[in-house]
C-alpha cells in the first residue's frame, strides 16, 4: 500500500482583497492521503475546506506548493478524480439522466448510447432516484440535485471521490441510506475519499482519519484524528463502542473552542507542515 | 356575468369591440362629402379625381376590405415589373430578410462566441462594436450601392449589417456569462473544448443568443421596407412606395397591415423558438 497516494505539500492559496495586500486562507497545508483510505475534513464555514478540495480536483492553483497523486503532479482537473460540488452543479437544461450520462460519455467516449444510457440509469437507481430519472433539476428537490450529484461523480468509477458536503441538504433517512452507500462502494472498488463535512457524527461514521481545520484566515491543519472505531461499524450500535465517547468530545471540543484557540496555545513542537496525528479512545492515549 | 367568463375570452370580446368602434369612426370619417370650400386648385390638380368630386382621398374601410380581399385572392399574379402580387412582394422581402439575417447568423454567433470567451478580444473589439451599433443600417446604404453595385445585394448588405448587433452582442454576453460551476464540471469531466463549446457553452448561452435574434429579426423587418423604397425594384417596401406613387392609399393601408402580419409572424417564431431552449434553474 502506498502510504502517500495523495500528498499535499506545502500548499498556500491567497485571495487579492479589495483594499492592501492579499488575505492568506491557508498555507504551508500539508496533508498525506494513503490509497483506499476515507478521510473526513472538518472546520468552521469560510475556514478553507472547499478551497483545498478545489485544489485537489485541479480547478484552483495553489499559490505556493505542490499537490501529487500517484506520485504525478496535479494542475488540472481529470477523469481520475470525481467531484461532488457542494452546489451540485448539475447542468439545469439536461434530465437527471442526461446529466449522468454526460459524465459516463466523457469518461468512456467510445461507448454506444444504449449503454451510456444503461450504465447512467444504473447510478441513478444506485441513489434512489428512479422514476425521476426524465426530471430536469429544476423539477427536484435540493436532496434530489444533491443524489444526481453523487450519482453523476459514482458514474464513472473514478479513483479518488471529491465530495463537499455531499450529504448536507438530506433527510436523516436518505443521508443515513447514502452514506451506507458511499462506504460500501468505498470498500469494494477500493477507492480513495476525500470529503467535506460539518457532522460529527457522520465523519466517526464513516472515515478513517478526521482532519481538523482552524478558522481562517491563516487557517492550519490543527490534527489528524484516526479514527478508533472498528471496521465494521454498525450505526446503531457505534455509540455503544468505549472508545465512541471520547472520539464525539474530542471532536466536538475541536470544533467549539480548539478551532478558535488553536493559534495562541500551539502544542511545543507542533508543525504545520506535519501535522499531529492523535487517536483520541477509552484505552489508548493520544499517539502526540 | 361578464366577471366569470375566462380572460381570454374577454380580452378577445374587448379586441372585437375596439376594432369595430374603430372601423365605425373610419368609416364615418371617410364617408364621401361636399368639397372643402378652402380646396387649393393646384393641390385639388394633383389630388385628381377623388378631391375634386367631393369624395375623401382617403379610402374607407369596405373599399380596404374589398381590395384585401382581391389581394388575398391573387396573391402570386405578375404583370410586369410595377404590377406583382401582395404575395410576390411579400415574398421577395423575406427572401432578402432571410439572406442578410442568415448571413448575421453565420457571422454573429461565431464571433460573439469568440468575443465571450476570450476577454481581451471583449475589450479590443468593444470600441467598433459601440460606434457601430448605434448607425442607423440606412447610412449604410450609399456605401454599399458604391462597393457592391447591385441594388438586390445592398439591402440584404444593410439586413445583415443591422441584424449584426444585437446577435453579436448578446451571444457575447450569453457566453461569458455562462455559469463557472457548469464549466467546472465540463472540466473535470476532461471535456475537449468543442464538446464544451456544444454542450456546456451553447445551451447555457442559448436563451440570451435567443433573445437577441429576436430583437434582430423585427430590426430586419423594419428596416427591409425602408431599404427597399430606396433601392426599388421589387419587395413590400418597394410595392408601398409605388402604390403612393400611384396614390393608391387603399393598396398601402393593406401593405401597412400585410407587413404588421408577416413582422407579428417572425416574432412569434423566434419566441417560440427563445422559449425551446430556455430552461429553468
Ligand atoms: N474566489 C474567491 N475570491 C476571494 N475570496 C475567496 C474566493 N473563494 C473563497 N474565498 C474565501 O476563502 C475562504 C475559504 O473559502 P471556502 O469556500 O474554501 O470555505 P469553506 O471552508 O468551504 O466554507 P463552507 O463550510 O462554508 O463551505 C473564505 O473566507 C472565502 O471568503
Ligand atoms: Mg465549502
Amino acid at each position: 500500500m502506498n502510504d502517500r497516494f495523495i500528498s499535499i505539500e506545502a500548499i498556500a492559496r491567497r485571495f487579492p482583497k479589495r483594499t492592501g495586500e492579499p488575505v492568506t486562507i491557508f498555507e504551508d497545508l500539508s496533508l498525506s492521503i494513503a490509497r483506499g483510505e476515507f478521510v473526513c475534513i472538518i472546520g468552521h464555514s469560510g475556514c478553507g475546506k472547499s478551497t483545498v478540495l478545489n485544489v485537489l480536483a485541479g480547478l484552483d492553483q495553489p499559490d505556493a506548493g505542490f499537490v501529487f497523486i500517484d506520485g504525478k503532479q496535479i494542475t488540472e482537473p481529470g477523469l481520475d478524480r470525481a467531484v461532488i460540488f457542494q452546489s451540485h452543479a448539475l447542468l439545469p437544461w439536461k434530465t437527471a439522466l442526461a446529466n449522468v450520462a454526460y459524465a459516463v460519455a466523457s469518461r468512456w467516449p467510445s461507448l454506444k448510447r444504449a449503454e451510456v444510457n444503461a450504465r447512467a440509469q444504473r447510478a441513478i437507481d444506485l441513489v434512489g432516484l428512479h422514476g425521476a430519472e426524465m426530471k430536469r433539476p429544476s423539477e427536484l428537490s435540493g436532496g434530489m440535485r444533491q443524489r444526481v450529484g453523487i450519482a453523476r461523480a459514482l458514474s464513472i468509477e473514478p479513483k479518488i471521490l471529491l465530495m463537499d458536503e455531499p450529504f448536507s441538504a438530506l433527510d436523516a433517512l436518505t443521508r443515513g441510506a447514502l452514506q451506507d452507500e458511499v462506504r460500501r462502494i468505498c470498500r469494494d472498488t477500493g477507492q480513495t475519499l476525500f470529503m467535506i463535512t460539518h457532522d460529527v457524527d457522520e465523519a466517526m461514521y464513516l472515515a478513517d482519519k478526521i482532519v481538523l481545520m482552524t478558522n481562517g484566515p491563516g487557517a492550519m491543519i490543527a490534527e489528524i484524528v484516526e479514527n478508533p472505531l472498528p471496521q465494521e461499524r454498525k450505526r446503531v450500535e457505534i455509540h455503544r463502542h468505549p472508545d465512541y465517547y471520547p472520539l464525539r468530545n474530542h471532536l466536538i471540543d475541536f470544533l467549539v473552542t480548539r478551532s478558535v484557540t488553536f493559534r495562541d496555545e500551539m502544542p511545543a513542537g507542533y508543525d504545520r507542515k506535519k501535522p499531529p496525528v492523535v487517536r483520541p479512545g477509552a484505552q489508548t492515549p493520544a499517539l502526540g | 356575468m361578464a366577471s366569470t367568463a375566462p380572460l381570454p375570452l374577454r380580452a378577445g370580446v374587448l379586441s372585437l369591440l375596439i376594432f369595430v368602434i374603430f372601423a365605425l369612426a373610419w368609416h364615418m370619417a371617410t364617408r364621401g362629402g361636399p368639397a372643402g370650400p378652402a380646396m387649393d386648385p393646384e393641390y385639388a390638380k394633383l389630388m385628381g379625381a377623388t378631391a375634386t368630386q367631393g369624395k375623401s382621398a382617403m379610402p374607407g374601410p369596405l373599399e380596404v376590405g374589398a381590395k384585401l380581399i382581391e389581394h388575398l385572392r391573387h396573391p402570386f399574379y405578375d404583370r410586369g415589373p410595377n404590377d406583382k402580387g401582395l404575395g410576390i412582394q411579400l415574398a421577395f422581402s423575406m427572401l432578402r430578410v432571410a439572406a442578410g439575417y442568415g448571413l448575421a447568423v453565420l457571422v454573429a454567433i461565431p464571433l460573439g462566441f469568440l468575443i465571450g470567451m476570450s476577454p481581451l478580444m471583449n475589450k479590443a473589439l468593444d470600441p467598433f462594436i459601440q460606434i457601430m451599433k448605434p448607425v442607423s443600417p440606412l447610412a449604410w446604404m450609399p456605401l454599399a450601392l458604391y462597393t457592391i453595385k447591385d441594388s438586390g445585394l445592398s439591402a440584404i448588405f444593410v439586413i445583415f449589417i443591422c441584424s449584426l448587433w444585437p446577435m453579436l452582442v448578446n451571444t457575447a454576453f450569453g457566453v461569458s456569462g455562462v455559469r463557472k460551476e457548469w464549466l467546472n464540471v465540463a472540466r473535470t469531466l476532461e471535456v475537449g473544448p468543442w464538446r464544451r463549446a456544444f454542450t456546456v457553452i451553447l445551451p447555457a448561452a442559448a436563451p440570451t443568443i435567443f433573445t437577441g435574434m429576436r430583437i434582430s429579426i423585427g430590426i430586419a423587418w423594419l428596416v427591409i421596407v425602408a431599404a427597399e423604397m430606396l433601392v426599388g425594384g421589387t419587395g413590400i417596401g418597394y410595392f408601398v412606395w409605388n402604390e403612393w406613387n400611384n396614390l393608391s392609399i387603399t393598396n398601402v393601408i393593406i401593405a401597412i397591415l400585410l407587413i404588421g402580419v408577416v413582422g407579428m409572424l417572425l416574432d412569434q417564431l423566434l419566441a417560440r423558438a427563445a422559449r425551446a431552449v430556455t430552461f429553468p434553474e
